[in-house]
C-alpha cells in the first residue's frame, strides 16, 4: 500500500461521515440552499479528489518505508498536551505546566537538573504573571496555584 | 484622498510611543522568530494572538505584523550563518550566503540581505499605500456572486501555487472548508457539533493554526540533533566591497518588482518570488557557473523579493479582506477578533487602523535595519540555546497560547488533534497551510454562495452573467486548465514508446 492511497482512503472516508452526518439537516434547494447544502457539494469534491489520488497514488512512497525515528519524543509531547486537558482546570496552569515542563526538559530531554528546575518553576510562574496582567484569565487549582 | 495626507495621519498613529513600542516589539520577536529554526511566523503569530486580546486593534494589527515582515528579515541570518533557513521563504539564500560565509564574507552577506530587504519592505510599503485604497474601492462594486468567484479563484490558485501536488492542495483546502462548516449555520441550524456547546460558534482558526503550524513542528523535529557550526561575524566586517555593491543594486531593484507583483498573488508567494528571483538573477548574470559558489546577487535579489512579497500579501487581505496565504488568515482572525472587519470598507470605517499599521511598516523596516545590522551577534547567540531546552517551552506557549482565546480546555483539546494530524500530513506529504486558509473563508464562501443564489432564485448563470465573476471564474478554469494540460503532458512524456 501506498502513502497517497492510504491517504485516498482516509479523505474518502471523511467525505462518507459528512455525507452521513448531513442526512438529519436540511438540504433545501438551488433556489433556497439549506444549512447541508455546502457541505453535501464539499463532501462530493473531496470524495472525487480521493477517488483521483486513489487512482494516481501507485506510484507514490511505499507506506513501510516512511521514517518514525521521533515518534517516540512526538507522543510524549502529545501525552503532555493531552494532560494539559485533563489537568489545567484542576490543578491550575502553574501547576500543570511546571509538571509538563520538568517531564519534558527532566525525564525525557535530560536536561542539566538546575537549568530544567529553574525553567519548569520560573517559566510557568513568569508567564502568570504576564499574561494575567495583559488581561488573560489563566486558570488556578485548589490550592490557588 | 490624498495618499500623502493620509500617510501623514497614519504615522501620526505608528509613532505614538505606546504604538512604536508594539511595532518594536513586533520585529524583535519576529526578528527571533526568523531566527530561531523550528518556529516559523506563522506559528508565532498564532502563539501570540491571545497577548493581544487587552490590546486595541491597531496596537494588535501593529504587533502581529510586525512579527509576520520581521521574520522574513531574521530568516536570512541562520542561512548564510549555518546553512539552515529560519523560515521557508530564505531557502534559496542558503546557496549563495553560506557560500559567501565559508569565504570569509559572511558580514557582506548579512549587510545586502538587510539593505536588500530594508530598500525592498519600504518600496513595496508605498505601492501598497497607493495600491491598497484603489483596489478596496474597485471591490466596493462586489455583491455575493463577485466574492463567490473572487474566493473559489483564490482557493484555486493558491492550490496550484501550493508547489507540491494541487490534487492534494485541492483537497486539504476542502477538508479545511468542512471544518468550517462546523457549528451554527445562518439559518441556526446546528451542524456537526454533537451536542457539544462548545463547538457551537465553530471551531477557531487558533487551535487549528496552533496545532497544525506549532505543535506539529514539535511533533516532526523534538528528538533530532542541535544545529551544527555557526559563523560569526564582526561588525566591523559588515562593509560589502564596492564590486559587492554594484553588483547587488541591480538584483535588489528586481526582486522588488518581481516580489511585489508574486507577493498578491494567493500561494506562498514569499517562497516562490525568492526562488523565483534567484532563477532571475542567474538567467541575467554574465557568470552563472557563481551562483551556488557565493554571488552576492544570490542573496540580494531573493532577501529583496521575499520582503516585498510579504509586504504585498497584505494587499488582498485588507482591501478584498481575503488572504493570500495562511499568515493573512490569521492576521485576518486577529482583526475580526478585535471587531474590524477587513475588506473594502476598512480604509472608510477603521482609517486608524488601515492607515496606522500602514505607517508602521515604514517605522517597522527602519527598526529592522537598525536591529539586523548591529545586533546580529546577540541574535546569533540565541542559536546556543539547544532544541531539547526550547521546545518544551515552546509547548507551554502553544497551550497557554490556545487556552487563553476561549479560556477553554476543549480548545486546547483541539490543538492537540490537530497537531497530531499536522504531524501526519507532513509524513503523508501533504501541506497543511491550505486546511488554515479553507477554515477562515469557509463562512464568507458561505454567505456569498447561498446568497447569490437566493439572490438568482437558484440560477447559476447569475456567476456568469456578471462580468466581474464571470471573469473571476473563468481565470479559475484556466488554473485549472493548465495544471491539467501539465498532469496530460508529463504523462505522456512518461508514458513508454
Amino acid at each position: 500500500m501506498t502513502i497517497d492511497r492510504v491517504s485516498a482512503v482516509v479523505l474518502l472516508a471523511l467525505a462518507l461521515l459528512v455525507f452521513w452526518e448531513s442526512r438529519s439537516l436540511p438540504l433545501g434547494g438551488l433556489a433556497r440552499p439549506g444549512p447541508a447544502f455546502l457541505p453535501v457539494v464539499l463532501a462530493s469534491l473531496l470524495a472525487m479528489l480521493a477517488l483521483v489520488i486513489l487512482a494516481r497514488g501507485g506510484r507514490s512512497a511505499r507506506l513501510a518505508s516512511l521514517q518514525w525515528s521521533e515518534a517516540r519524543h512526538a507522543a510524549v509531547v502529545l501525552v503532555t498536551c493531552v494532560f494539559a486537558v485533563v489537568a489545567l482546570e484542576r490543578l491550575g496552569y502553574r501547576i500543570t505546566m511546571a509538571v509538563i515542563l520538568l517531564v519534558l526538559l527532566l525525564v525525557i530531554e535530560r536536561n542539566r537538573p538546575v537549568v530544567a528546575l529553574s525553567l519548569a518553576l520560573g517559566v510557568p510562574l513568569v508567564s502568570y504573571w504576564f499574561f494575567t496582567r495583559l488581561g488573560v484569565l489563566l486558570p488556578t487549582g485548589p490550592l490557588g496555584f | 484622498m490624498d495618499p500623502v495626507h493620509d500617510l501623514l495621519f497614519g504615522l501620526s498613529i505608528a509613532l505614538q510611543p505606546e504604538n512604536f513600542i508594539y511595532s518594536f516589539l513586533g520585529c524583535v520577536i519576529g526578528t527571533i522568530v526568523g531566527v530561531l529554526p523550528g518556529i516559523g511566523p506563522l506559528a508565532a503569530v498564532s502563539l501570540l494572538l491571545p497577548g493581544t486580546f487587552g490590546l486595541d486593534a491597531t496596537k494588535a494589527v501593529i504587533l502581529l505584523g510586525g512579527i509576520y515582515y520581521g521574520a522574513m528579515y531574521g530568516g536570512s541570518t541562520t542561512s548564510i550563518l549555518m546553512r539552515i533557513p529560519g523560515e521557508a521563504a530564505s531557502i534559496v539564500t542558503c546557496l549563495d550566503g553560506y557560500a559567501m560565509a565559508q569565504k570569509g564574507r559572511a558580514g557582506p552577506a548579512l549587510m545586502i540581505a538587510a539593505i536588500g530587504s530594508f530598500v525592498a519592505g519600504t518600496l513595496a510599503v508605498a505601492a501598497l499605500t497607493v495600491l491598497a485604497p484603489l483596489l478596496a474601492r474597485f471591490a466596493l462594486r462586489f455583491g455575493p456572486p463577485e466574492y463567490t468567484a473572487l474566493l473559489l479563484f483564490g482557493l484555486v490558485v493558491l492550490s496550484y501555487m501550493s508547489g507540491r501536488s494541487m490534487l492534494k492542495a485541492l483537497a486539504m483546502v476542502t477538508v479545511g472548508l468542512l471544518l468550517g462548516m462546523i457549528g451554527v449555520d445562518l439559518a441556526a441550524h446546528m451542524r456537526f457539533t454533537y451536542g457539544l456547546a462548545e463547538l457551537v460558534d465553530g471551531i477557531g482558526i487558533v487551535p487549528v493554526a496552533v496545532g497544525l503550524f506549532g505543535l506539529s513542528e514539535i511533533l516532526t523535529t523534538a528528538g533530532k540533533a542541535t544545529p551544527p557550526q555557526v559563523y560569526k561575524p564582526r561588525l566591523r566586517d559588515l562593509s560589502p566591497s564596492r564590486e559587492e555593491w554594484r553588483a547587488s543594486v541591480g538584483p535588489i531593484g528586481r526582486g522588488t518588482v518581481l516580489g511585489f507583483a508574486v507577493g498578491a498573488l494567493p500561494g506562498p508567494a514569499h517562497i516562490i518570488s525568492s526562488f523565483a528571483s534567484y532563477a532571475l538573477e542567474r538567467r541575467l548574470s554574465r557568470h552563472p557557473e557563481r551562483f551556488g559558489e557565493g554571488a552576492i546577487e544570490g542573496v540580494a535579489g531573493p532577501e529583496s523579493a521575499n520582503n516585498a512579497a510579504a509586504q504585498a500579501a497584505f494587499a488582498p487581505m485588507l482591501a478584498l479582506g481575503v488572504p493570500s496565504n495562511a499568515i493573512m488568515a490569521m492576521m485576518m482572525a486577529a482583526m475580526m477578533i478585535h471587531g474590524v472587519l477587513p475588506g473594502p470598507l476598512l480604509i472608510r470605517q477603521n482609517p486608524e487602523v488601515f492607515w496606522g499599521f500602514m505607517a508602521s511598516m515604514y517605522v517597522g523596516n527602519v527598526v529592522l535595519l537598525i536591529l539586523n545590522l548591529p545586533l546580529v551577534g546577540l541574535f546569533v547567540n540565541l542559536l546556543r540555546i539547544p532544541y531539547r531546552t526550547l521546545y518544551p517551552l515552546i509547548v507551554l506557549f502553544c497551550v497557554l497560547g490556545v487556552y487563553a482565546v476561549r479560556g477553554s480546555v476543549f480548545e486546547v483539546g483541539i490543538m492537540t488533534v490537530m497537531g497530531l494530524v499536522g504531524y501526519l500530513l507532513r509524513k503523508f506529504d501533504f501541506e497543511a497551510a491550505p486546511i488554515g486558509i479553507g477554515l477562515v473563508l469557509a463562512p464568507t464562501l458561505e454567505i456569498s454562495l447561498r446568497q447569490s443564489l437566493i439572490l438568482s432564485r437558484g440560477s447559476y448563470v447569475i456567476f456568469l452573467a456578471r462580468p466581474i465573476a464571470a471573469t473571476l471564474l473563468a481565470a479559475a478554469a484556466a488554473v485549472l486548465l493548465l495544471a491539467l494540460l501539465s498532469v496530460v503532458r508529463r504523462a505522456l512524456r512518461s508514458a513508454p514508446a
